[in-house]
């Protein structure tokens, strides 16, 4: 395997790190969001708001993981993990706006 | 990607699985012996194997406890009394020393020095106080803290080796196209094919178990590792965890005004009453003495999957319950559940041993994998190897994996052996045993990267097998119950400890012997192989 990547070039290369960029870093920071997203507005007492965000987000990450390197380019992980972090960012700028 | 998802996730498996695999395997190996923590801690606490094993009425022992406690430890903040199980026949009293006259607490709260004591629960007789040792302990922390380090970074680690293995495993199920098939395929004395085959098959056969530990392992630390949930609703952790817990406010204080603690034994059997006779794990007296006096008590674990245990709070002057744990919520109990599930108390000693068995494999399929990494690439430059080139990257991982698969079962034995041989009272005494492990393991991984090599496999796999192999000699000859009294008593927990680690001693000479015979293979088709593996 690693013969074809090197014989792949140094582009092919960058886009791996940048998936693997996207993957480790991005794919934490979107589930960090729905995890306090989700602890914020769900409508239940205080601990089971936040136990159900931390775990839905454990759930969110590894996905997000794999899609990172399931993407057909690495501009698209970035894209698409941008647009499953539009839910919860709205969520958090209107609950930040109301209190 | 360019080449398939497949291919890129093959890349991904190969690369993360070498550099994460050396740390998973000893996680895999701590936690595995970890399911086993009590029954390793008795064994090597001899002086407890002639403990009583009648069963008593917990209220009896209970009382001898509590006599004992109001006796040695009147000024006590807490007293801790955990009741005596299958798994751990004596009732243990510990407390916390009453804080200096001076005030001053060095130290933030919990941290302080327990002292404790440990009661024959029929007679009540104090039994001779044990060796200093961290027993099982060891393991359980080893597990996830490693150790000579910082247990926040060495959770980190740990925590990010889980992620890489929970996303090699959702990964290797999503494009393992022959799952199925591979589960029934063994080539034996095939080389590269065979390790491919041991490979898939101790990763498939106990695949669900792999996947539940991995991210019920990540669950238990989810709160460092994730903490976004709960920062958005809570100023700080401890006043979340003290929801989690149901818990006293870590901020209760004593009156300060002396009143006696009523007897213990009818709350125990109030509480016990409560939850259909089930036994009652762990007594907790806070303020024993106090007008302001509370008693904890929880169920023994063993009753359900959950993690948390139901509890009741009892007022320690009037004896009478003050409040008693609800039902849990919806989210509360799938984390009780995820967590229990990972540790694994709830279950009994088949599925216990069973569970045990799924830790072996995923040993297994973590040296399987960094063997196979080190055959593929030994046949890659088989040529320059002929002709006496040397491959440095080889080398290393060849000398690491012997080191870890065959060094970490060499260092767990010395931790057994020095237990029974370092002096009983010696000062320091868990520390030391814990560095035997660590020099043990030291020596076999230095000797291992400097000479890496089939007869260094031979020599370190033999030398584990024959510690394993011996330990229920050791046991019989330094004051253990040895299996002869251990099985006709029925003191299975010390029993099961000498057979286990025979049998482990046994199947690591028999991996020795095997390596003896002469490679008789490497014809398997590299090209065709190095296509499979996925």
């Amino acid at each position: 395997m690693a013969d074809t990547l090197r014989s792949s070039g140094w582009a092919y290369r960058g886009g791996v790190l940048v998936r693997a960029v996207a993957a480790i870093g991005g794919g934490y920071g979107v589930s960090a969001l729905w995890a306090a997203a989700i602890a914020t507005w769900l409508p239940a007492p205080k601990v089971e708001a936040a136990l159900t965000g931390t775990l839905i987000a454990l759930v969110v990450y590894p996905c997000a993981i794999m899609w990172c390197f399931a993407a057909r380019s690495a501009v698209r992980a970035w894209v698409g993990l941008a647009l499953v972090a539009i839910l919860p960012v709205c969520a958090l700028a209107l609950h930040g706006g109301a209190a | 990607m360019k080449e398939g998802f497949r291919q890129s996730m093959a890349w991904l498996h190969t690369w993360s699985g070498l550099l994460v695999g050396w740390l998973l395997f000893l996680v895999f190996s701590a936690g595995t012996a970890a399911y086993f923590r009590d029954e390793i801690t008795l064994w090597m606490k001899p002086e407890l194997h002639a403990a009583a094993h009648a069963s008593v009425p917990q209220t009896a022992a209970l009382g001898h406890a509590q006599a004992l406690l109001a006796q040695r430890a009147a000024n006590a903040n807490r007293w801790f009394i955990t009741m005596p199980s299958e798994r751990e026949p004596a009732v243990r009293a510990s407390w916390m020393p009453a804080k200096k006259k001076d005030g001053a607490e060095s130290k933030p709260r919990g941290r302080r020095r327990f002292e404790s004591a440990e009661l024959d629960p029929v007679t009540g007789a104090e039994l001779s106080a044990p060796r200093a040792t961290r027993g099982g302990d060891f393991f359980y922390r080893l597990h996830f803290d490693l150790h000579y380090m910082s247990p926040l970074w060495a959770r980190w680690m740990v925590g990010i080796a889980a992620m890489f293995m929970l996303v090699a495993i959702l990964s290797g199920i999503v494009t393992h196209k022959r799952i199925f098939k591979d589960f029934f395929t063994f080539r034996p004395a095939k080389g590269q094919r065979s390790w491919l085959d041991a490979h898939n098959v101790t990763a498939v056969l106990a695949l669900p178990y792999h996947l539940m530990i991995t991210f019920t392992g990540i669950v238990t630390l989810m709160f460092l590792y994730m903490p976004w949930g709960v920062q958005a609703l809570y100023p700080s952790q401890d006043k979340f965890f003290t929801d989690l817990n149901n818990a006293l406010p870590a901020d209760a204080k004593p009156a300060r005004q002396p009143a006696p603690l009523a007897p213990l034994a009818p709350m125990l059997a109030q509480a016990s009453a409560a939850w259909e006779g089930a036994p009652v794990g762990r007594v907790t007296v806070n303020f024993p003495g106090d007008a302001n006096a509370t008693v904890l008590i929880s169920r023994q674990s063993g009753r359900a999957i959950g993690y948390d245990q139901p509890t009741m709070l009892f007022n320690g002057v009037s004896g009478r319950p003050l409040s008693s744990s609800g039902a849990p919520g919806a989210a509360t109990e799938t984390r009780s559940v995820l967590y229990g599930l990972h540790i694994a108390r709830f279950s009994n000693p088949l599925l216990r041993g069973l569970f045990f068995l799924s830790g072996l494999a995923g040993c297994a399929m973590v040296a399987t994998g960094l063997l196979l990494w080190a055959v593929k690439e030994r046949q890659k430059h088989a040529k320059a190897l002929a002709r006496g080139e040397r491959h440095v990257g080889l080398r290393l991982v060849d000398g690491l994996n012997i080191g870890a698969i065959a060094g970490v079962p060499i260092a767990m034995a010395a931790f057994f052996w020095a237990n029974r041989l370092l002096p009983a009272t010696m000062p320091e005494r868990p520390d030391a045993e814990i560095r035997w492990f660590f020099i043990a393991w030291g020596v076999a991984a230095l000797i291992a990267l400097a000479r890496p090599s089939r007869r260094m496999w031979q020599l370190l796999l033999a030398v584990g097998g024959v510690l394993f192999a011996l330990l229920p000699v050791l046991n019989a000859m330094t004051g253990g119950a040895h299996l002869g009294t251990a099985v006709a008593e029925g003191l299975w927990p010390v029993a099961g400890f000498d057979l286990v680690t025979l049998a482990l001693g046994i199947a690591l000479l028999f991996a020795a012997r095997r390596l003896q015979r002469p490679a008789a293979v490497r014809k398997a088709p590299v090209t065709q192989v190095t296509a499979e593996a996925a």
